[in-house]
């Protein structure tokens, strides 16, 4: 029970960072692999806002995620959206934005360490105990989660309801098709990276309250969202949650039950599994 | 085998011959920088065996490394040293092959994300094992010198090349060049397009790692964080990719340069390696997509049409 | 209506994809020696026919038979493999390849494989075979429309295919390169080849096919010699529409 409900817990902020991934691959088709250093940034803008004047992190998303937003649309359109342009085949712009997108995230990582330096950074905030059904837990991770579960609510009834959510769905099952009934598809590509680049900062400053980031630490973030996204379905709001949480279990049990040294060793046996056996994703139907 | 084959196998031969000349220099330095050429060289060729023709950008080389170097490490205590570079090259084939199996049906970007994680996956499964057996580090005590090394590596360097060559020229080869260009053409002319790549791509798991047990001697005390550097990996895919890789010989055109910058900025500016990572892979991307190879043909290109014209 | 000792047959070839049926309980036989038109209205399920046949989908239910064995569950490799060979209906060569090579590709690979001189000599027949043995050493990016068709063509004829599926080949060429590529295929047929023709080319079908298969949303509506096929009203009103019929 216990296990359950911290694996919950975790599963809840990665499903944020996931989302964030999965709306930059599945709509605007680019698999961003600096995906965890935007989460790194807005840990690191949450600790600084919380070490100088003591604001919370609950409060600096607010700053996090239009700042971000404007970063990952800069992004791309100065530096995807040529490549998007260039590429022949899918396949040669799957290349070309793996290859870019790491060359960013090395260079956020290299800017990361040259302006703050190796050091891990971590600091308390509302590091209380609280009590569910008889087991205590952290104040910050429930907090963390319960706004991730906000945002990821408001992020989903948007894609369903509002007409640039839909129109961004759209393009996520057919960017052809939602061409040819007059729908913007670079602009909402732009808009739909941006948004995810946003999501995922947000994540990294809730994530922040209570894990231990350091410069170097994105890489390890992105491959877990990457899982996620793979085991809930490019593409898919629903899949995503499930496999979010999912992995959030499947961490704390092995970290709890074998050696909390091999988290990443649980994310890959998931992985595995999903590649032999469901490589469309949880709730994909097998394609064309 | 044609004259000019001929002729390049031997001009080949040539060169090898002076190069494995060089510990007999006498300098410590250079011999250091040539081991570190060696292995980049036979690191980066073996990659582009791989990803030049099937365009999947593999990140696994520190895994089959370390795997390597972990052969030796364990495998010194109890067989002759002589025998623990084959059993590496064995290992690492295996393991290609199962990631391959689970990833390479599949399209590229699985492939990319599997292999990102793999080289700290098995050091988390090694460190973990480590600490419910007890142990720590591994030392690697021998009498093999850095001489031997180099020239074990240059051995390596040839038998790769050799190895290129042959695909090259073998229907496997020709099956990738036709996968490269359209999977789809491939499989419907009766290609079994996943098993030759994974075939393929034993190559460089089984290089890579016969890499790892040669310098294993080399570190001397070898530990997961120092066997599974992932840095590794992201350095032998710029090299491949500087140099180009449409071409055998192109991956040494950039590990030369390559190895020298490296040097230069891990000297002075020991903090600002990431940093030059990824400048480089965005030089590669938007500069240079088909490494200094392609930028030669595109000159070789330019003078002949104006010879034409002219 | 059944073929006695079929190369190729359909039985009950169903394809869905989600809520759409594409192909629906499809069967037909295809005879020794035979070239059959495979034909109907734009989104009729042709295309996704011969994708079922090839193995590049595979049937959601129902099976394909070559000489009797059941081929459809097989990876499209194994299937080429077997002897059945196709063209695409957007044209696709192998660019990083010239002439030559990209029929090799059929002739290392396909039902029939070879390896060095000989694959390079069976290639070398073919290129002569559709009228661009000259042209061997050409890259592919200089040749014209229906010569890359030529090529493709090629590249499947390489392999010695006991089947050869056309998918839409005749489609975009000019006047003159359209009776060109009739005559072209009408050699193939005189050589005792058999073919399953996707055609949308009313002039090819009469002049090439023995017999045709009318497809209309996802089954059959017809099948038959093919003048009694292009009479028959329920076909007249598929392609049309029921107003005109």
């Amino acid at each position: 029970m216990d296990i359950l409900i911290t694996g919950l817990l975790l599963g809840g902020t990665y499903a944020l960072i996931a989302m964030g991934l999965n709306l930059q691959y599945g709509i605007a088709r680019i698999m961003n692999l600096a995906n965890g250093e935007m989460l790194v940034a807005g840990g690191f803008a949450a600790f600084w806002f919380w070490t100088a004047g003591q604001i919370s992190p609950l409060l600096t998303i607010f700053l996090v995620a239009p700042v971000a937003f404007v970063a990952n649309w800069l992004i791309y359109r100065i530096m995807l959206r040529p490549l998007v342009k260039r590429a022949k085949s899918r396949g040669q712009l799957e290349v070309d934005s793996i290859l870019a997108t790491f060359g960013l995230a090395f260079v956020s990582v290299g800017l990361m360490l040259a302006v703050f330096g190796g050091d891990y950074f971590s600091y308390s905030h509302l590091a209380r105990p609280v009590h569910i059904l008889g087991d205590t837990y952290a104040l910050n991770r429930l907090t963390a989660f319960l706004a991730a579960v906000v945002i990821c609510g408001a992020l989903y009834l948007w894609l369903n309801l509002s007409r640039p959510g839909v129109s961004i769905r759209a393009i996520a099952v057919s960017p052809e098709s939602a061409r040819l009934v007059g729908i913007d598809v670079p602009k909402l590509a732009a808009i739909a990276f941006a948004l995810g680049g946003a999501v995922t900062a947000t994540g990294g400053a809730l994530i922040s309250m209570f894990f231990t980031l350091d410069a170097s630490t994105g890489v390890l973030f992105t491959l877990k969202a990457l899982v996620i996204v793979i085991m809930g379905g490019v593409g898919d709001v629903r899949g995503t949650i499930v496999a979010a949480l999912l992995l959030g279990i499947m961490e704390t049990f092995v970290a709890s039950a074998i050696d909390p040294g091999l988290t990443l060793a649980a994310a890959y046996l998931l992985f595995v599994l999903i590649l032999l056996f469901r490589p469309q994703g949880l709730f994909g139907r097998r394609g064309t | 085998m044609t004259g000019t084959e001929a002729r390049n196998l031997a001009l080949a031969a040539v060169a090898f011959a002076v190069v494995a000349c060089l510990p007999l220099a006498g300098s410590a330095y250079w011999l250091a920088i040539g081991v570190t050429i060696a292995m980049y060289t036979v690191l980066a060729t073996s990659w582009a065996l791989f990803s030049g023709p099937t365009h999947y950008i593999s990140l696994a080389t520190a895994a089959f490394f370390g795997v390597g170097s972990y052969t030796t490490a364990i495998g010194i205590e109890h067989l002759p040293y002589w025998t623990l570079p084959p059993i590496a090259g064995v290992l690492g084939a295996v393991l290609a092959a199962l990631v391959g199996l689970a990833t390479l049906r599949l399209s590229g970007v699985y492939f990319v994300i599997f292999t990102l994680g793999l080289a700290e996956l098995v050091r988390q499964v090694i460190i973990w094992f480590q600490n419910v057996s007890g142990t720590k580090g591994l030392y690697v005590l021998t009498s093999i010198t850095e001489a031997h090394i180099f020239w074990q590596l240059t051995g390596l360097a040839a038998l790769v090349y050799l190895v290129g060559w042959a695909i090259w020229r073998s229907r496997l080869g020709f099956a990738l060049r036709i996968i490269g260009d359209d999977e789809e053409v491939a499989r419907h002319s009766g290609i079994n397009t996943a098993g030759a790549k994974v075939l393929l791509f034993m190559v460089p798991g089984a290089v890579a790692a016969i890499t790892g047990a040669i310098l294993a001697p080399r570190y001397v005390y070898i530990e997961p964080a120092t066997a599974f550097t992932p840095m590794l990996s992201f350095q032998v895919v710029i090299m491949a990719l500087l140099g180009g890789t449409s071409r055998l010989w192109g991956p040494l055109v950039g590990v030369i340069p390559f190895t020298f910058l490296w040097e230069a900025i891990s000297a002075s500016f020991p903090n600002q390696t990431t940093l030059l990572l990824g400048i480089c892979f965005l030089l590669i991307v938007y500069l240079l997509p088909k490494g200094f190879v392609g930028l030669l043909q595109a000159a070789r290109k330019r003078v002949e049409t104006r010879e034409a014209w002219a | 209506m059944t073929v006695a000792d079929p190369v190729l047959s359909l039985r009950g070839a169903t394809r869905r994809f989600g809520g759409l049926v594409a192909v629906r309980d499809f069967d037909f036989d295809v005879g020794e020696h035979e070239v059959l038109g495979l034909i109907g209205p734009n989104g009729s399920g042709k295309s996704t026919t011969l994708n079922l046949i090839s193995g590049a989908l595979k049937p959601t239910s129902g099976s394909i038979m070559l000489r009797g064995r059941t081929i459809s569950g097989l990876p499209a490799q194994e299937i080429a493999r077997r002897g059945i060979a196709r063209t695409f209906q957007l044209v696709r060569l192998l660019p990083s390849l010239n002439v030559l090579q990209n029929v090799m590709a059929g002739a290392v690979f396909g039902h029939r494989r070879r390896w060095g001189h000989e694959a390079e000599a069976q290639a070398m027949r073919m290129l002569e075979k559709v009228g661009l043995a000259r042209r061997a050493h050409a890259p592919v990016g200089e040749l014209t429309y229906i010569d890359t068709k030529r090529v493709e063509l090629a590249r499947t004829l390489a392999g010695e295919p006991k089947v050869l599926l056309l998918d839409e080949w005749l489609a975009g060429l000019n006047p003159t390169e359209l009776e060109e590529g009739i005559s072209l295929i009408r050699a193939l047929r005189d050589e005792g080849r058999t073919i399953i023709l996707v055609e949308h080319v009313m002039d090819a079908i009469r002049s090439l096919c023995d017999r045709c298969v009318v497809m209309s949303s996802g089954a059959k509506i017809a099948e038959g010699s093919t003048d009694e096929v292009l009479s028959d009203r329920e076909v007249i009103r598929a392609y049309l529409g029921d107003d005109d019929a």
